[in-house]
This record gives C-alpha cells, structure tokens and sequence, in this order.
C-alpha cells in the first residue's frame, strides 16, 4: 500500500508535465483533473459504507476509519486521471496515424506468423514443446496443461459466436453441460464409450445451439446477452432439479477415461494420454476454425457482426448465418464437455455455473474478439496464472473484471487484433493470388 | 426508343402505402421501372423515399399496396411485399444505403465478396474441406469482386479497411458490393451526398457505364445537376405522394414540382 501511495503521484506529475508542455493541452488537462475529483467524491462515497464503518458486532461499537476516505479519494483519482492521459495519447496516435494514412497495422505475433521464414519455425518450435511437455514437467502439470488446452478450444467454439458473429452469448456454459451430461448419462444407461460419446455430445450441442438460436434470433446486444444468460442457468436448473433425469446435485460419478484400444492405464498415463488427446483435438479445432473463418461462410459472419441491416441487404440470409453460428460454437463446448466428464470421471451441475461462461467470454475477450491466436493467448493467460499465482486464485473474479474493463478501455480489439486475409493481385486480373492466414 | 422501353416494366410499384403509427411516409404510390433506363426519385427531405427504398427492399414491410418485379431475361415475376430482405437481393434488385453502410472492418474487397455471397453455395462442409469445387468458387469470387473493384476505381486499396476509405470511395465501395449481388435493378440512396464536384463527375461517369452494362438504375439525389443530365425519367414526392413524373425537361418546368420545392404558388 504505502510503496503504491509513494509512487504513483509522481509517475502521475511526470505525465502531467509532459501534457503541460502544449498550451492547448491546459484545457483538456483542467476538465480532466474536474473529472478525476468527481469520480474520487462518487467513490468516497460509495465505498463510505464498507471502507469507512466498521462495526463491532460483537463490543457492539462503530469505528469511523477516516483515514481511508484519503486513500479511497487519492486512488481512485489518480487512477481515473492515468486512464484519461492514456485515452488522449491512444486518441493522438490514432489521429496521427489516419493523418499518415498508414494501412492497419498487424501485431508482432501475427507479422511473425505471416512470414515463412520465421511461421514454420515457430510451429515446429511449439510442437516440439507441447510433445515433451508431460516428460519434462509432473503429470500435475500436464494436467493443468490439460485444463488450459480444453478452454483453449471452449474460447475458440465462442469466438465463432461472440467473436466473428458479433452474438454476445453468456449462457455457452450450457453446450458445455450438455456435452458433459450426454456422455455421462449414455454411459450410465447404455454403456456408450468415450468414443461414441465424444461426436454425439458435439452433435447434441449443435442441435440445443439452433434450438437456442431460433428464440433469439431477433435480439441483439443486451437483450441476446441476458436470454443466453437465462438460458445457462435453466440448463443448469433442469440438471440440478430433475433427479429423475440426471441425479441431481449430486451428480454423476465413475464415467470411464478415454480408452485406448483396451490398453489398461495407471492414473498418469491416462493423464498424460488425455494431455495427447486434448494436443490433437487444439489442432483439430484450430484448423476447422481458421478455415470456417476465412470462408464464404465465416465472412458472412463478419458482415452480419458489423452490420445486420446491410448484410441482409446484400443477400445473405441471416437466419442462417445465425443458426451455424450458434451451432458451430456449440458443438465444440459439447466435444469439450465430453471430455471433461471423462476427465474428471465425475460431473455435477456446480461445474457449470455462470463463472464458466464469464471465464471462456473473458478468455475471448482478452484475447481478441476473432483471433485465433489472441484466443489461444487469452485462454493460457487466465487458466494459467491463477494456477500458478496460487495468491492471485482468490482475487479471481476481481481480478478477470478489472482485466475486462482495462481491456474494453485501453484495448477494446483484445491483445491480438483479428487480421483479415490480405490478397495481392499482379496487375491482371487473373493472376489473384491467395495467400494463406494464421 | 422510350415506347420500346415502356413494354417491359421490371419493377411495378402500385397503390404503395407505408404507415409508421399516425404518420403516412407513402401514400398510394404507383411507379414503375423499364429495364436499362435511370429513373431519378426526387423530393424534398422527409418525403418518404428513403422509406419507399426500404419499402421495396423488404426492411419495412408496406401497409399496403403492391411490388412487383420482373426479371428481364426470364420474364419471370415475383411479388416481393412478403418477402426478406435477402432473398430480393437474390432475385436481382441490390441497394446502397443513405448513411453509409459498409462492413467498415472488414477489408475493400472482402465487402464486395460479401455481394457475391447470395450467387455462390459453398457451406461448412466446403468451408472445412476447401474442395476443388470450393476452392474454384472462392477463386471465382475472388477474380469478380477484383473486377468490380477495377470498374470502380478502388483496386488499389483492395486490402485496406473500408472504414478507412475517403467519403467518396466509400459511397462508390457501396455500389460496387450491390454490383457484386448480379442486379438487373440497382437502388442508390443519394449517391453524390457529401462528394466534391470531380468525385461526383466521376460517379456519374461510373453510373453511365452501370447502365451502359445493362442494369437499371432507380436513383434518389438531391444534385439537380446529377439528376437532370443522368435521368431518362424523373419520379417527383413530397409528403409520401408522387406529385410529378416525366423527362428532365418536363420536370423542371412542372408548377407542382416548383411549388412543392419553393414551398409556394409560383405564378
Ligand atoms: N422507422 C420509422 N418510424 C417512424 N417514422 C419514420 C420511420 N422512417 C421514416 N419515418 C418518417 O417518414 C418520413 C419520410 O422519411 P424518409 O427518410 O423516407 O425521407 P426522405 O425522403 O428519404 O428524406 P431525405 O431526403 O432527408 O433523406 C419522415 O417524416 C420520417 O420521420
Ligand atoms: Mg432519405
């Protein structure tokens, strides 16, 4: 706290005094020093209540902490004015770089992936760390390994549907619990096998995504946000509730791990085969979605995200697009589902709660609303960090909103920016070229 | 010449009316569109011909009255009041849009491949496999789009954001996405607002060859200048009523035209 205090001010006079060298910076400085004091008052007071009161229920006194007002005030001041000069130097360079008209420009990570000198290489280079990983780490970190490839794949099944379509879906849990419960209950009742369970729990999915996309096929925005969240939690409810149907909170237990070919397998093996399993569906996943995005289909998605009227308009049937879209999503989050009940050959309904919608949303969002390799990104950084700052685990939820209003702020287009295909032609017309993408 | 045309109406608008609560934006309103010609819609603002564009283009649903179109090769005749917006793009009559409406980031000619969407058929499956037959559509796609990004005038910028375009490009960029839907009918929504007089030269130069190609085009404009030398008929309204209709000469001598333009009885 007090290094926090110590600091922060003087990186804040610092900034200031480079704002101050432009005189027509003064006004924008005096409205947003305004600003920053109303904000502090408006936390002052509503942080008053639990910041300042502390009551003793047990001495049966209140003790008026005042001091906090002032930390309360200073923070939240300097924070609110650090946000504003950051804003204004984003704006800047924005209007500097439209002035130079300068095409938009690519992330490093994509302009590595771009060039053939350095793609191949970095492929090879992750294969050959993904296919070593279980052997030179413990079978626990496979494990979480495991954890974070399974939301890399959920984070790239809602990109279809959040990112790409523009359809804010807060209820993509449910897919999940689908996915989970098929392969859970067909084991239970009819003996099916991870096998048979895995495209079935896709398919299944798929279907309960066009059954949802047909009630919302009107709404937008808000409105399509809050009947995907109703939605998750009625699946949720349903599996809770009927315990005729799925046992009810106390879930399923003892479904079978993946098989392989009937060889029997200790616990590690069976972790680290399942680490293989999640290594080949990432590929699979990442190579359906890479080419669904760069299709006649995946730019219709594209075109319906920016403008419904005007997609409509040039043809395309929105209905449609909508339908695959949710139903692609979905059929991911089912395949996944399926693997979680294997994995943790046990399923209830407190594995499916809102958190896991926000988590995989988050994951989208902090990575980059269309982009494949922001996903993947987005989706090792926030399963991965909690698990290894085990301190931060328990500020998780403050932690993922603090991430997602900085990044809505300062960073709306994510860490990695969606790219759009580029093409050169040669002069003639038939000599397109079509060069490939991520 | 103009008797020939007048056999061969491909869009037939009658007994039009649009209600949006108490207010009537189109009152009755009969019209028709010959195949090849540049009929200009014109009238002063709030009379209702932006509603009479998404009228026809299935985003507002009439109260009543009746639309037909007919397409020129096969003759065939379809009454589009019932139907989505969509799929009278597909039956050939394409838009733009008074307040520009590209896919602003998405790149200059993937919003023109998005006009090729409703001609082509390639689904999941196709997208997932990049067949042969996939991989010659997209090609195909491709060498059109870049065609029409030739013919007006934006090859150039082929892999640049649309949002990132000049005013004018933009308004030309919108034109080339409905070519791209194959129109035998094409709509536009003031295409000269906002341009300077060598972009609005060059639009009228662009609009000529359009027609010259064998589209129709059903124009609304607030450029007299635009309207007069390009038109062969002029549709005039005001108050969701046709109040004129006839050649650029015709027009502008009109008294109701005038008065409805002046807002008084000239004379
Ligand atoms: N969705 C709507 N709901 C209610 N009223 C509408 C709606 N759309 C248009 N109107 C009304 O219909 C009338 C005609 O509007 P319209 O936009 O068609 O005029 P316009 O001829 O295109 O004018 P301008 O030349 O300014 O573009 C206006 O009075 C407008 O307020
Ligand atoms: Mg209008």
């Amino acid at each position: 706290m007090i290094t926090v205090k110590g600091v922060t001010p003087i990186d804040g006079i610092s900034a200031f005094r480079r704002l101050f060298s432009c005189k027509k910076n003064k006004k924008i400085i005096c409205k947003a020093l305004k600003r920053s004091l109303l904000v502090s008052l408006w936390f002052v007071f509503l942080t008053f209540p639990i910041m300042v009161i502390k009551v003793n229920p047990v001495e049966r006194t209140v003790s008026w902490r005042w001091g906090n007002i002032f930390y309360v005030a200073i923070g939240s001041f300097v924070i609110s004015l650090l946000a504003k000069a950051w804003l204004v130097r984003k704006e800047r360079l924005a209007a500097r770089q439209q002035a130079a008209a300068c095409p938009a420009r690519d992330s490093i990570i994509h302009d590595l992936l771009q060039r053939p000198g350095y793609r191949y290489p970095l492929i090879i280079l992750f294969s050959g760390v993904a296919l070593v990983f279980p052997h030179l780490f413990s079978t626990y970190q496979a494990n979480i390994m495991t954890t974070a490839l399974m939301y890399i794949v959920l984070g790239l099944g809602l990109n279809i549907v959040v990112g790409v379509a523009g359809l804010l879906d807060l209820g993509y849990v449910a897919f999940y619990a689908i996915g989970a419960y098929s392969y859970a209950l067909l084991n239970l009742h009819f003996h099916l096998g991870f096998w048979a369970a895995l495209p079935i729990g896709g398919l299944l999915a798929a279907l309960f995504g066009v059954l949802l996309g047909f009630p919302v096929l009107r709404l937008r925005g808000d409105y399509l946000a809050i009947v995907t969240l109703g939605f998750g939690e009625i699946i949720r409810l349903i599996l809770e509730n009927w315990n005729a149907f799925s046992k009810g909170p106390s879930g399923i237990s003892n479904i079978p791990r993946p098989g392989f070919f009937g060889v029997e397998m200790s616990l590690d093996q069976a972790m680290i085969y399942m680490y293989y399993l999640m290594i080949g569906l990432v590929i699979l996943t990442i190579f359906v979605v890479n080419r669904l995005q760069h299709s006649r289909l995946g730019r219709a998605w594209l075109a319906l995200r920016e403008d419904e009227i005007a997609c409509q308009a040039m043809g395309i049937d929105k209905t449609r697009i909508k339908l695959t879209a949710f139903a692609l999503g979905a059929f991911w989050a089912g395949l996944i589902g399926v693997i979680f009940a294997a994995k943790t050959t046990f399923v209830n309904p407190a594995s499916f709660t809102f958190m896991e919608s926000a988590i995989i949303l988050a994951i989208v969002v902090l990575g980059g609303m269309g982009s494949i390799v922001g996903v993947i990104l987005g989706a090792l950084i926030l399963i991965l960090l909690p698990e290894y700052l085990r301190a931060l685990s328990e500020y998780r939820m403050l932690a993922f909103g603090a991430i997602l209003v900085a990044m809505m702020i300062f960073k709306p287009e994510g860490l990695i920016a969606g790219v759009r295909r580029t093409y050169c032609f040669q002069g003639r017309k038939n000599a397109a070229a079509l060069q490939d993408d991520e | 010449m103009m008797n020939k045309r007048m056999n061969k109406p491909i869009l037939d608008v009658s007994g039009l009316t649009m209600d949006f609560g108490g207010i009537r934006a189109l009152d009755h309103l009969d019209f028709d569109v010959q195949d090849k010609e540049i009929v200009a819609l014109i009238g002063p603002n709030g009379a209702g011909k932006t509603t009479l564009f998404n009228c026809l283009t299935g985003i507002y649903r009439p109260s009543s009255g009746d639309i037909q179109l007919v397409c020129p090769e096969t003759g065939e005749q379809t009454r589009l009041n019932d139907l989505k917006p969509n799929k009278i793009t597909e039956k050939g009559m394409a838009r733009t849009f008074q307040n520009i409406r590209l896919f602003s980031r998405m790149t200059v000619l993937e919003n023109v491949m998005i006009g090729r969407h409703c001609r082509t058929r390639s689904l999941i499956l196709g997208a997932i496999l990049r067949d042969r037959r996939t991989r010659e559509e997209e090609q195909e796609t491709v060498n059109k789009s870049y065609e029409i990004l030739e013919k007006i005038g934006l090859a150039g910028q082929v892999n640049e954001f649309a949002g990132n375009l000049s005013y004018g490009a933009q308004r030309r960029l919108e034109i080339g996405r409905a070519l791209a839907t194959e129109p035998f009918l094409l709509l536009l929504d003031e295409p000269a607002a906002g341009m300077n007089p060598q972009e609005t030269a060059v639009l009228v130069a662009l609009i000529r060859q359009i027609r010259d190609e064998g589209h129709a085009i059903l124009l609304i404009e607030h450029d007299m200048k635009l309207v007069m030398t390009l038109s062969d008929r002029i549709v005039v309204m005001d108050y969701g009523e046709k109040i004129a209709q006839g050649t650029p000469a015709q027009i502008r001598t009109n008294r109701e035209v005038i008065k409805a333009y002046l807002g008084e009885d000239v004379g």
